[in-house]
């Protein structure tokens, strides 16, 4: 009798409008961001869309987005880590001793430094949930004491080169070639085609309410048009980098984990209201020591793929601004502080605005102090809509 | 089929319960109603598993068992709804009903199964809520409590405990859950409703027990009893003394 009260109504426009003023943006306004900003460069400098230039950006916001992906973990249970920075360099380092001091074979000294990050992470997360230290402080710690090692593993000389033609140094300068990459993009769409499908007989046969089919066909036929696009693109050029889809498979896997296991769901379980999730059984300090390492795991990956970039490790290796450009992509990309909101596409979303800026007033010859000064706009921007939706939606 | 007799419990000086005696049968809801620092948060802590009492036996079904900690609880079938529910309002309808018991084969989770048996259960209680894919955030303070009380009988429990259902409520939203209230005792549940307003424990309650100061005050059945008894049991004030 009450059936229909409970039946999903058809998507329409009507719908989608009252959503928007309901305050659940999605990924709208930072999509929007990123065509002005694309409009604006490119009018302004003609090489800004150029393969070339594209190419490089895809090649910049590889390192800075992974560690990005780290933070979002942390944020989704509303902690913070202020040490990814540090750790990707330090991890960064090991790795560079164990492959080119120690000669070591290079998958190893990679997966023996990755191990090393997910002690730290371990380290940082048992100090939070055990000693109950904020997070705040205890990545602190991490910030500076990480970055003290970084320092003293690298000693006197300051700076270790990797071999140019080395497997490291190759991750950075290895190109799908044309085939291969509309192969990866074609799987790709055809394995996501395949599981709306089966999830729509599935959801019929359990007589579940269907979303309507050109809501689905368009998303997943926008996404095609878009990497067919990034593809096209990138192909003129040298290829679709290694990089890219090392950190494209990454979000994508991170999503899945996060949506369909019982793992996610306890993530923002615990970010959304942790004594509820205790409550309901929940092992809540394991929920955060797991974010803590795979964090760190992630800062270290990103540290990785920076080294292999610069084809060295120096001093500077995981410091600068390195760390809070990380946090303002996953905070740009929709990451909400507080915990419990966001997906891994934010830091997808954010770094692509960062980097896009970034590289752009490069391109213009701008002082890095407009560069600071924009970025800073932006990200401010960002967290208003962000709090104002907030405030719409609770309302 | 739950009875609890000579329960006692003193937090130091403070003698919060002093051999009260509570029966629940299934099929029936039992008002529990006494002031503030009569002891009914602290028999409901028992029975929850969340306090051990200092002296006192609890049966069920005639047999004597312990409940030490909330999963034993949980394991003799009681289910409580707290006031503050519980809920984790960034996550949808379902999740919510299956936080920490999701269903799932090798930890990925089994959404359209949850999906349908959420469907059912919401169904069955005639709780009305558009789309129970929204987080819970978007809906209101009647639809939460449905939600929260929903949840209890996940576990398919033979008792159900509502720490003050209605106290936040406006007058629709009440109607809401006294509606939903009465659907659990037809399932045959045992209910155990705390409730500080009169006028719903009238609406939705067989029998009335009053606690005060710590002792068993008065149990009346509801039918039979008026609004000024229930009021004199509670204050201490009783109908001989006027």
């Amino acid at each position: 009798m009450n059936a229909e009260t409970l039946t999903r109504g058809p998507y329409t426009p009507k719908e989608a409008v009252a959503r928007l003023r309901r305050g659940d943006l999605g990924a709208w306004p930072v999509a929007g961001g990123l065509v002005v900003i694309a409009a604006v460069f490119g009018t302004l400098n003609e090489h800004f869309l150029s393969p070339e230039n594209l190419t490089n950006l895809a090649l910049q916001l590889a390192a800075t987005g992974t560690i990005s992906l780290g933070i979002i973990m942390v944020l989704l249970l509303g902690e913070i880590d202020l040490s990814a920075g540090s750790v990707s360099g330090l991890c960064a380092v090991v790795m560079t001793i164990l492959y080119v001091k120690q000669s070591w074979n290079p998958v190893a000294a990679i997966a023996v430094a990755l191990v090393a990050a997910g002690v730290i992470g371990l380290l940082h997360g048992l100090m939070h949930t055990r000693l109950h230290m904020p997070s705040f402080i205890v990545t602190l710690a991490g910030l500076i004491g990480w970055q003290g090692l970084l320092l003293y593993l690298l000693g006197q000389g300051g700076t270790i080169n990797l071999p140019f033609d080395g497997f490291v140094s190759k991750l950075s300068d290895t190109w799908l070639p044309v085939w291969p990459a509309w192969g990866l993009v074609t799987a790709l769409i055809a394995g996501w085609a395949a599981a709306a499908v089966i999830g729509r007989r599935l959801r019929r046969a359990a007589d579940l309410p269907v979303p309507p089919v050109y809501l689905t066909v368009l998303r997943i036929g926008g996404t095609a048009v878009l990497l067919a696009g990034v593809v096209t693109v990138l192909s003129a050029d040298r290829g679709v980098p290694l990089l890219l889809v090392l950190f494209g498979a990454l979000v994508v896997a991170l999503d899945l984990v996060l949506r369909h296991t019982v793992f996610g769901r306890w993530m923002y379980a615990v970010g959304g209201n942790a004594e509820a999730a205790r409550r309901a059984g929940i092992n809540t300090t394991r929920i955060r020591v797991l974010a803590f390492v795979l964090a760190s795991v992630l800062a270290g990956f990103g540290g990785i793929l920076a080294a292999s970039r610069l084809s060295a490790v120096n001093q500077a290796s995981g410091g600068s601004d390195i760390l809070l450009m990380a946090v303002a992509a996953a905070v740009i990309g929709g990451t909400s502080l507080f915990g419990g909101r966001g997906r891994p596409y934010a830091a997808l979303l954010g770094i692509l605005v960062i980097q896009s800026i970034t590289n752009g007033m490069l391109l213009l010859n701008v002082d890095s102090s407009v560069r600071f000064m924009v970025t800073a706009a932006v990200l401010a921007l960002a967290v208003a809509i962000d709090s104002v939706a907030r405030r719409a939606s609770t309302r | 089929m739950f009875s609890a007799t000579g329960i006692t419990k003193a937090y130091g000086a403070v003698q919060a319960l002093d051999g009260v005696r509570l029966d629940l049968r299934a099929g029936e809801v039992v008002a529990l109603v006494g002031d503030n620092g009569a002891g009914k948060s602290t028999l409901v802590k028992v029975l929850a598993g969340v306090i051990t009492p200092d002296a006192g036996t609890i049966t069920v079904e005639g047999r004597p068992v312990r409940i030490a900690t909330p999963q034993d609880a949980q394991a003799l079938g009681v289910s409580t709804v707290y006031q503050d529910l519980a809920l984790c309002e960034n996550l949808d309808v379902v999740a919510n009903l299956y936080l920490g018991t999701e269903r799932r084969r090798w930890s990925v989770l089994g959404h359209i199964a949850m999906e349908r048996a959420a469907h059912d259960l919401l169904t069955s209680l005639d709780v009305r809520i558009r789309d129970i894919r929204v987080p819970v955030a978007m809906l209101s303070g009647g639809q939460r409590q449905s939600v929260a009380i929903a949840r209890a009988l996940i576990g398919e429990p033979r008792l159900v405990i509502l720490d003050e259902p209605t106290a936040a409520l406006g007058v629709e939203q009440t109607a809401q859950v006294l509606g939903l209230i009465d659907r659990l005792r037809d399932r045959g549940l045992a209910v155990l409703v705390i409730s500080h307003n009169l006028a719903d424990v009238r609406a939705m309650s067989d029998r009335v027990v009053v606690l005060r100061l710590g002792r068993n005050a008065g149990e009346f059945r509801t039918a039979e009893t008026s609004q000024e008894a229930i009021v004199a049991a509670i204050t201490g004030a009783t109908a001989d003394e006027r």
